[in-house]
């Protein structure tokens, strides 16, 4: 027990485990490790409660600094790991320290992806994954009037209902046929369009970026973003969210597999098995994927990192959690549960035009993920059902008059 | 400033100030109050923050919302008459000297 657990990254799942580890008393030292200078904190409000002043600094910190020394967690912030000795068990950081590991936990997350066109270096170009770049949003929107934001996804329209919420004038620009197109069915992408037009963001489908225009030479302040048809988008502030691309290089320089994220096999365990990899940047193979994948979320961030905290206790079984996200734009909660890559069927419960309704997604006749807008109950009860493998058919589903809820306890 | 009484199953009770407008999940996370966990962040979607009002608060509380009726139904521990989301009460004035009870388990 000379060396105890050392978590790499501090972010929600870092934190998170070495939470765990505590509450299953494991008995040695933990060191967790992270390069920003905060305590580990929420991300999901960065870009709606937080920006919009809802939520303060202390309500996004995920623990008190008190919290770290109660729980003997050493809190290494503002440090890095540059570099794992697998022979010897031990990480070495960019302030020359080192610490020694019995079992190492890899939660290095994702960084944004940079927009690869001309321009994109000027000022008033953002991103938006850290507590800094929220603040800098933040104080950049006050004077900011035209907003454009790069990219259709949760971030990025949730960045666009907030500013819009400020009263700015904003785009979206995406790049594919329509909004969130990986992850939901097009009749919820059509939702969400309508419902961004509705309160006054301009929504542009098949936009695709090809410059960042501004004023004076490279790196001067932004003034317009500039599409593949000729036209553009006027902008004094430019926030792209294009997806993220998961930190494994360091995994990598070990001599660990790598593959779109660290590649971890149902333990999270990676080919050394001292070492595991969760949260964003874990490749996993996920029973409601029917494969490997990495998923970007607080509940898989936490449940990733409870599994790995009891493996590391002794007590090993597989990642198995059913996953869950939520996204929330304006005063509409959209819930997700499940992965519904690769349906074949899509049902309808409940009308869009009331703004309260639930997509269950089929494939093969299989429930495998449900998206409710507007719908907790359903949400919950569809993380219940795909659980426990409730054979719900899409007939049922679609018929309000069927209380979902009997399938399962009789199943 | 206001206060909260959080009992833990033991018995053990921990006083905790709590400003008006911060919720009773974020006061106790800030507290180290143990077995309220907020792992969403006071969002309605993870049900580790549920706790037993005493009684005598009950008609003091905001009414459940939707959200939190949905995640009431899959509390870990049993939801009783007097369950709440400790992320779903803000604390007020009238609100001094709430009691709540922690449950034996969050998940």
């Amino acid at each position: 027990m000379a060396g105890g657990c050392v978590i790499v990254g501090a972010g929600q799942a870092g934190f998170e485990a070495a939470a765990a580890l505590r509450a299953e008393t494991y008995p040695g030292s933990i060191a967790l490790i992270g390069e920003e200078p905060h305590l580990p904190y929420q991300r999901p409000p960065l870009s709606k409660g937080y920006i919009l002043d809802k939520q303060g600094m202390d309500e996004i910190e995920l623990r008190p600094a008190q919290f770290f020394r109660d729980h003997g967690i050493e809190l290494m912030t503002g440090d890095r790991v540059i570099a794992i000795d697998r022979a010897g068990k031990r990480v070495a950081l960019a302030s020359g320290a080192s610490r020694d590991y019995d079992a190492l936990v890899l939660a290095c997350g994702a960084r944004n992806r940079l927009l690869p066109v001309p321009g994109a270096d000027r000022d008033g170009v953002l991103y938006l994954r850290t507590l800094d770049e929220s603040r800098t949003v933040k104080q950049r929107l006050q004077d900011a009037s035209s907003i454009v934001v790069v990219g259709g996804g949760f971030i990025g329209l949730e960045i666009a209902a907030s500013a819009r919420s400020l009263g700015k004038t904003v785009t979206v620009l995406e790049a594919q046929p329509r909004l969130m197109p990986r992850v939901v069915a097009p009749l919820v992408s059509a939702f969400y369009d309508t419902l961004h037009h509705d309160r006054g963001v301009a929504v542009v489908c098949e936009a695709c970026v090809t410059g960042i225009a501004g004023s004076g030479e490279r790196g001067g302040r932004v003034a317009s973003v500039t599409l593949s048809n000729g036209s553009s988008y006027p902008a004094d502030l430019v926030v792209v969210g294009i997806g993220v691309v998961p930190n494994s290089e360091l995994a990598r320089d070990a001599g660990l597999e790598t593959a779109n994220g660290i590649v971890v096999d149902q333990y999270l365990q990676t080919s050394d098995p001292a070492i595991y990899g969760i949260g964003d940047c874990a490749a996993h193979p996920n029973a409601f994927a029917g494969g490997r994948v990495r998923l970007e979320s607080v509940q898989n961030a936490a449940d990733q990192a409870r599994t790995v905290a009891a493996a590391v206790a002794g007590k090993r079984a597989p990642y198995a959690a059913v996953p869950w996200f939520w996204t929330d734009q304006f005063d509409v909660r959209l819930q997700m549960a499940g992965l519904s890559g690769g349906y074949d069927e899509a049902v309808t419960r409940g009308s869009p035009d009331s703004q309260k309704f639930s997509v269950y997604y089929f494939k093969q006749s299989r429930l495998i993920a449900v998206d409710s807008i507007n719908r907790p109950a359903d949400h919950i009860l569809a993380r219940r059902l795909l659980a426990s493998h409730a054979p719900v058919t899409p007939q049922q589903a679609g018929d309000e008059s069927v209380n979902l809820k009997d399938i399962g306890r009789h199943a | 400033m206001p206060h909260v009484v959080f009992i833990q199953p033991s018995g053990e009770s921990q006083t905790v100030d709590v400003a008006p407008g911060t919720s009773l999940m974020t006061a106790a996370v800030k507290h180290g109050v143990e077995g309220i966990i907020g792992e969403c962040g006071g969002v309605c979607m993870c049900a580790t923050c549920h706790v037993y009002v005493r009684e005598d608060f009950l008609d003091r509380l905001p009414p459940i919302m939707d959200t939190e009726e949905a995640v009431l139904e899959v509390t870990n521990a049993e939801r009783l008459p007097n369950s709440r989301l400790s992320c779903q009460i803000k604390m007020t004035e009238t609100l001094d000297g709430l009691t709540v009870t922690v449950p034996p388990s969050q998940r």
